[in-house]
């Protein structure tokens, strides 16, 4: 209840900022842009995907491979969001109004967390509407659509968690978007290093870790139990440290 | 319960074995203002860091109404209401989503947060700025909307730590009178190193020096103090040092040049009356009498230099 009204004011004053708009305009004008040249390709093979049986449809052609390429842009953009989180109301001083109001830092880290993942719910509502317009000439894999939306969802909110943890170490704004960028970038890039490494076949700790691992078979459309677990054991990892970093903050020696 | 609304007992802090703070205990009455003075880097921000719940303390133990700020902080802290020394405010919010947001986070309940906005705009004076965004307000309203957001939820005990720093001397007063205001139905913390706003709103007074409790007594306690028993005197004819010596009571006399003395006389026993008669009497053009008094500031200097400890009263 608490951390609903601070997520409240956290998600006002993201929307009273340029910076969400802004982030917002930009992603959607990306978006459309990649839309555009996939569905223009899809188009073209259209009249020889007819021929084939069993042929994957524009769901699996056009909207899939979009959502591949937004889950990078959400790595670019998320910690631009995190970055103000904690450190700005640390430099403006302003964490003393939360601290002796009767809130539990639990309940503070939520509330911003739960204000930022309504940003992010925002954003990528709007990247549903695109394929939805296609629904006027022709049908879509609404399950596979599901799982890949969830897919990028899950992926945002690691990646928000992730941010901040880096907003609540620092007052810089700045340190804490290169310090999440840098995180999630090296988590990303874990998938890559495993492999080259496993000719064996077998998945190792790296790929394991890696958080585009457990992306990939989302968004192919597999909603696999122990992939959800990873992303709500990443996010509850992330804000255990960042409550925990909280409260060192008053136990500072 | 006790009677005692803020309870503050061996209160210590250390930052990397450097102690800031050093065992102080004092406790503040409903209807009591209680003035903090010392000089900057004294410990005074870091005590009202540790009794707004912003700081741990590393001893001591702090009660809040009755409650322990570290064992039940949610009700230790709903009784209290703090302004930090950077007031904590959202600049892109206006003046009336801000407090609509602190009387929230303060568990006033939804049909209360209307009156308790009302209340806190029109003790701060802040119903013309309501609609305005706080980033565009001068710091004398910014200040008055921390002030407004401290006592928005009605606490038992107000904290302000240097509230007038940076205002006009006429937001100075409107603010020292809003503060005795708060006083007469609250128990009040004030921190501030400007010891006349302590004389004008302050019922005790505290001293802190290098993190430890120098002087703690009432108002009238740290008056007294002020009182020197010494009288500045001018004439334009002047007399001969022997016949103001010769006046009861006179102590000592110092010759200060140009027709003026310094009389140092015994307690409670002024020659001035004495002083008039003869002067007019014996033709001396007495022009100037004045009671000397100790400035607070030499009070200060003295009790933070010598580091006098003085058992609390």
């Amino acid at each position: 209840m608490n951390s609903l009204i601070l997520a409240q004011r956290e998600l006002r004053s993201l929307f009273l900022s340029p910076l969400a708009w802004s982030l917002l305009a930009v992603v959607q004008f990306l978006y459309a842009y990649l839309f555009m040249g996939r569905l223009e390709g899809f188009l073209q093979i259209q009249a020889r995907l007819s021929l084939m049986e069993k042929a994957p449809d524009v769901t699996e052609l056009v909207i899939i491979p979009v959502f591949s390429n937004i889950a990078t842009i959400l790595l670019l953009i998320i910690p631009l969001l995190t970055m103000r989180l904690l450190s700005e109301e640390r430099r403006n001083r302003s964490l003393s109004l939360l601290f002796s109001a009767p809130l539990s830092m639990t309940e503070i880290i939520l509330g911003k967390y739960l204000g930022l993942l309504g940003f992010i719910l925002c954003l990528l509502l709007l990247l549903l509407l695109t394929p939805l317009s296609l629904l006027g000439s022709g049908s879509l894999d609404f399950g596979l659509l599901f799982s890949a939306w969830l897919a990028l969802l899950l992926l945002a909110a690691a990646f928000a968690a992730a941010g901040l943890f880096m907003s609540s170490l620092t007052q810089y704004p700045t340190l804490a978007a290169i310090a999440s960028f840098g995180l999630l970038l090296l988590l990303w890039l874990f998938n890559m290093a495993a492999n080259s490494i496993a000719d064996d076949g077998t998945i190792s700790v790296l790929a394991y870790l890696s958080l585009l691992t457990h992306y990939e078979s989302l968004i192919r459309g597999v909603i696999n139990s122990s992939d959800l677990l990873y992303y709500l054991l990443f996010i509850t990892g992330f804000l255990v440290l960042s409550i925990r970093r909280l409260e060192a903050e008053r136990l500072q020696v | 319960m006790s009677e005692y609304l803020l309870q503050a007992e061996q209160l210590s802090r250390r930052f990397n074995h450097h102690t800031v703070v050093d065992d102080i205990s004092f406790h503040v009455q409903r209807g009591q203002v209680m003035g903090f003075l010392g000089p900057n880097g004294a410990g005074k921000s870091t005590t009202m860091n540790m009794l707004s719940g912003n700081l741990a303390p590393s001893q001591g133990q702090i009660t809040i109404a009755g409650f322990d700020l570290l064992d039940s902080p949610r009700e230790a802290k709903a009784a209290l209401g703090y302004l930090a020394e950077n007031p904590p405010l959202y600049r892109e919010l206006t003046v009336f989503e801000y407090l609509q947001f602190c009387a929230r986070i303060n568990q006033i309940p939804k049909a209360g947060v209307r009156a308790a906005m009302e209340m806190a705009m029109e003790r701060c004076g802040l119903q013309e700025v309501s609609r305005r965004l706080i980033g565009n307000l001068s710091k004398g309203y910014q200040q008055r909307v921390g002030i407004a957001q401290a006592i928005i939820h009605l606490p038992q005990v107000v904290i302000l730590d240097e509230p007038t720093v940076g205002l006009d001397p006429i937001q100075i007063r409107e603010i020292r009178s809003l503060i005795r205001e708060l006083g007469k139905e609250h128990a009040v913390i004030l921190s501030t190193h400007i010891l006349p706003e302590v004389q004008a709103t302050c019922d005790q007074v505290q001293i802190i020096n290098q993190g430890k409790m120098v002087f703690h007594d009432s108002i009238q306690g740290l008056e007294h103090r002020l009182q020197h028993n010494s009288l500045l005197v001018a004439f334009h004819h002047p007399p001969e040092l022997a016949d103001l010596q010769g006046l009861a009571g006179v102590e000592r006399c110092d010759v200060l040049g140009n027709g003026q003395f310094r009389i140092h006389y015994k307690e409670t026993s002024s020659p001035a009356e004495q002083l008039v008669a003869r002067s007019v009497a014996q033709n001396w053009r007495l022009y100037e009498l004045r009671p000397e008094q100790a400035s607070l500031e030499d009070v200060f200097m003295e009790l933070t230099h010598q580091e006098v400890t003085e058992p609390a009263a």
